[in-house]
């Protein structure tokens, strides 16, 4: 793993944050939000100053990392994009869909592209069943996708 | 305190709300299988994830099967612990458990010990009915501990042990699914991680994904070594627990076989680590009274209260936790580590030896003991004082390999010069037992007075974490105790807030001192037999006819012929250490 180094003033930025929640153990996934929000990623040097301040384990903040999905030790892209791979998604096709924008992107789930402008991940349900398959990049959501749509929706960034 | 009435397989029970179903069958002898779950009262341990499902039981009225060890006892419970629903959904558990598992019961350094094989046995299963996938993790293998994660079964016991117990935190459940493991930080080694090789999580380990490193070779080749002379030095603890290994009922004492045993093997000298003992109580005693008479004189620089430094996973803790707080310890060096020392330079030169002839091999309770003769401070030239470190499982291995029947072996002495040990050291072996040898040496030097009543009882037991005051003619000096790292961290926060009030404290890292140590063998979360080890220790005291270390003879020998008095500039060469900042810092640009 390459060594990151964070700027001072954002080390600071990541301690008042956990103050923010009264370095409160039982906060650490509200603080993980934040710290995720705050730098794209979760990578070992943020989780690290994360334990400290909240007085828990490195070891803990990163079992808390590794489980949850929305989490990420590595940088997301740009347009960051995930398929939803819910039941209803699945089996209104999403794994065809996915197939599709690793084709074009080049990556694997869970990787970004080179030039650091897409990443691609899969997740669990957005509560939009009714528009199976879904697929979401940055804050938009595109409903009912096809494999066919995929190069359209690439090409709009 | 309120009671409930219950039936568990048509005996009648009483207990007292907030019981489990598993306690409860226990207490009228019912013994429902288990296999994650793992209590020890006296240890603040307790692992009952509800995770194998293996303990479940049928309660008349529930539509699903109970997890006994998580379920408490209501009031007119009907309960079953074998029917055929009950029989078959364990037996598909552990199948299921087994299909996930490595089949190399025969050659793993577990089998004949692993909780896994004897509820297999236990439960007849002959075949397993499931294939899968089987989980592949990368091994880990650092100075003291194994670690081989296919064999885990995710009970979270190391984890209970590393957290809770110990509040070391360097394991937990990383990933998720069956991508799960229990994993330090970033899944890295453990020779990276904060770990303090305590081994707490090989003792409670059901199966051989967490064991020690194993040195028995490195040891037979050393013997068979015709150049070298191979020495070896026993610990305290190891003498009352071995015996367990050959059948023995715990808590008996095996010194003169253990001794024999040895000779047997082919060590050239069979020296005792409580020789070293009684040198580190010299040390370490003389150290205690310097600061205190330092701090009675006014002296604001001096540190109080000392803290013992015997312990090597105590120390590797403090420096990774309390970096701040490193001129608190005492800076003598472990009983270990001294015996090297001596052994390579006083007793080599005695024997017209070069150092680098000699081999020491030391037995040990721990397996932090493996690591700590690998720091490098504790070598000279790239030679180590300690040459290698084994465990009082790995002595057991070696003295079965060489067809030794060691119920039967007659009783024998340890050589000398150093072989003699006194009471005082031998106690070392427990929690308690280095203050109390300490206060019998510091007692007579502070006062000048005999001290007639060499037995503190007020400094000894089980409680986690204690206090005494004893009266040192007028002086009155405040002790505390702690065994357990967990129990270590809450004295250990109080000398730094300033509000300790301890002159002397003494700490080791595994519950119930170097009796509960990580390289014991296996307790099975049973904790009489640690108590019984206990009461073994202070029986052997009791026996020995010098229970002082200043007056053990050949430690005046020492003296004389060699070191000059406790804390000379040679002592302080040879037996003391210094300790190093171990806390990894946050790269900040």
């Amino acid at each position: 793993m390459a060594k990151v180094k964070i700027p001072e003033n954002k080390v600071q930025e990541l301690k008042d944050l956990c103050a923010k929640f009264n370095n409160e153990p039982g906060e650490l996934i509200n603080v993980l939000h934040g710290a995720q929000e705050m730098f794209g990623y979760l990578p070992a040097e943020i989780q690290e100053i994360v334990a400290e301040e909240m007085n828990v384990s490195v070891a803990h903040v990163y079992g808390v990392v590794t489980f949850y999905s929305f989490f990420s030790m590595l940088p997301k892209g740009k347009h960051p994009i995930s398929i939803c791979m819910g039941t209803a998604c699945y089996v209104r096709g999403a794994e065809k869909v996915l197939e599709e924008f690793k084709r074009h992107l080049d990556v694997k789930v869970g990787e970004t592209t080179p030039d650091g402008k897409f990443s691609l991940s899969c997740l669990r349900c957005v509560g939009a069943c009714g528009l199976a398959p879904v697929v979401t990049i940055g804050e938009r959501v595109y409903g009912r996708v096809s494999p066919e749509d995929v190069k359209g929706i690439l090409g709009e960034y | 305190m309120n009671l409930v009435k219950l039936t568990i397989d048509n005996k009648p029970v009483v207990v007292e709300n907030g019981t489990t179903l598993l306690e409860a069958a226990k207490s009228i002898g019912i013994k429902i299988p288990s296999l994650c779950y793992m209590k020890m009262d006296d240890m603040n341990f307790e692992n009952k994830p509800g995770g194998c499902r293996v303990c479940v039981v049928e309660v008349e009225g529930r539509r699903n099967l109970a997890p006994a060890c998580k379920t408490e006892c209501t009031e007119g419970m009907v309960v079953n612990t074998h029917t055929v629903r009950v029989v078959n959904a364990r037996r598909t558990v552990v199948e299921l458990i087994l299909s996930d598992h490595p089949a190399e019961c025969l050659t793993c350094a577990k089998s004949g010990e692993c909780e896994l094989q004897d509820l297999a046995q236990n439960l007849g299963i002959r075949e397993i009915h499931y294939t899968g996938e089987q989980s592949h993790y990368k091994g880990d293998l650092s100075p003291a501990i194994i670690r081989e994660m296919d064999k885990c079964i995710m009970c979270r016991r190391c984890e209970t042990a590393c957290n809770e117990v110990q509040t070391v935190g360097v394991l937990s459940a990383v990933n998720r699914g069956f991508e799960s493991v229990v994993a330090p930080a970033f899944e890295m080694d453990l020779d990276h991680s904060v770990c303090t090789y305590c081994g707490q999580c090989v003792a409670v380990c059901p199966t051989g994904a967490l064991t020690e490193r194993d040195y028995t070779w490195k040891v037979i080749e050393a013997l068979v070594d015709p150049t070298k002379t191979v020495v070896v030095q026993t610990a305290p603890a190891v003498r009352a627990a071995l015996g367990e290994s050959f059948g023995m009922e715990p808590g008996t004492l095996v010194t003169g076989k253990m001794v024999s045993a040895l000779r047997k093997l082919g060590f050239d000298y069979v020296f005792d680590t409580d020789f070293a003992a009684d040198l580190t109580i010299m040390e370490e005693g003389t150290e205690l009274l310097d600061r205190l008479n330092r701090h009675l004189n006014g002296d604001q620089e001096v540190k109080l209260p000392i803290l013992t430094s015997c312990c090597p996973g105590w120390v590797k803790f403090f420096e990774h936790q309390f970096p701040e707080m490193m001129d608190v310890p005492s800076t003598s060096k472990s009983p270990q580590q001294m015996f090297g020392s001596i052994a390579k330079s006083y007793f080599a030169k005695k024997m017209n030896k070069k150092r680098e002839d000699l081999v020491v091999v030391s037995v040990m309770p721990c397996l932090a003991k493996k690591y700590e003769c690998t720091r490098e401070e504790f070598s000279v030239n790239g030679d180590p004082d300690v040459n290698v470190s084994i465990s009082t499982r790995e002595l057991a291995q070696l003295i079965r390999n060489a067809n030794l029947d060691f119920a039967v072996l007659p009783d024998d002495d340890f050589d000398q010069p150093l072989g003699e040990s006194t009471g005082a050291s031998v106690i070392f072996g427990t929690t308690g037992g280095v203050i109390e040898a300490a206060v019998r040496t510091a007692y007579e030097l502070h006062t000048g007075k005999h001290l007639e009543k060499v037995d503190f009882t007020e400094l000894r037991g089980m409680e986690g974490s204690r206090k005494a005051t004893v009266d040192f003619d007028g002086l009155k000096l405040n002790i505390g105790i702690a065994h357990g790292l967990g129990n270590a961290r809450k004295l250990l926060e109080e000398v730094k807030s300033g509000k300790s009030e301890f002159h002397a404290i003494e700490i080791m890292a595994c519950p119930g001192g170097c009796i509960g140590g990580g390289g014991q063998p296996y307790h099975h979360g049973n904790v009489d037999i640690l108590k019984k080890r206990q009461r073994a220790i202070y029986e052997e005291d009791k026996g020995k006819p010098i229970r002082k270390s200043h007056e053990n003879p050949f430690i005046q020998q020492l003296y004389k012929e060699f070191l000059g008095k406790p804390m000379s500039d040679l002592s302080h060469e040879l037996l003391h250490t210094h300790y190093f900042d171990r806390k990894k810092k946050a790269e900040i640009e």
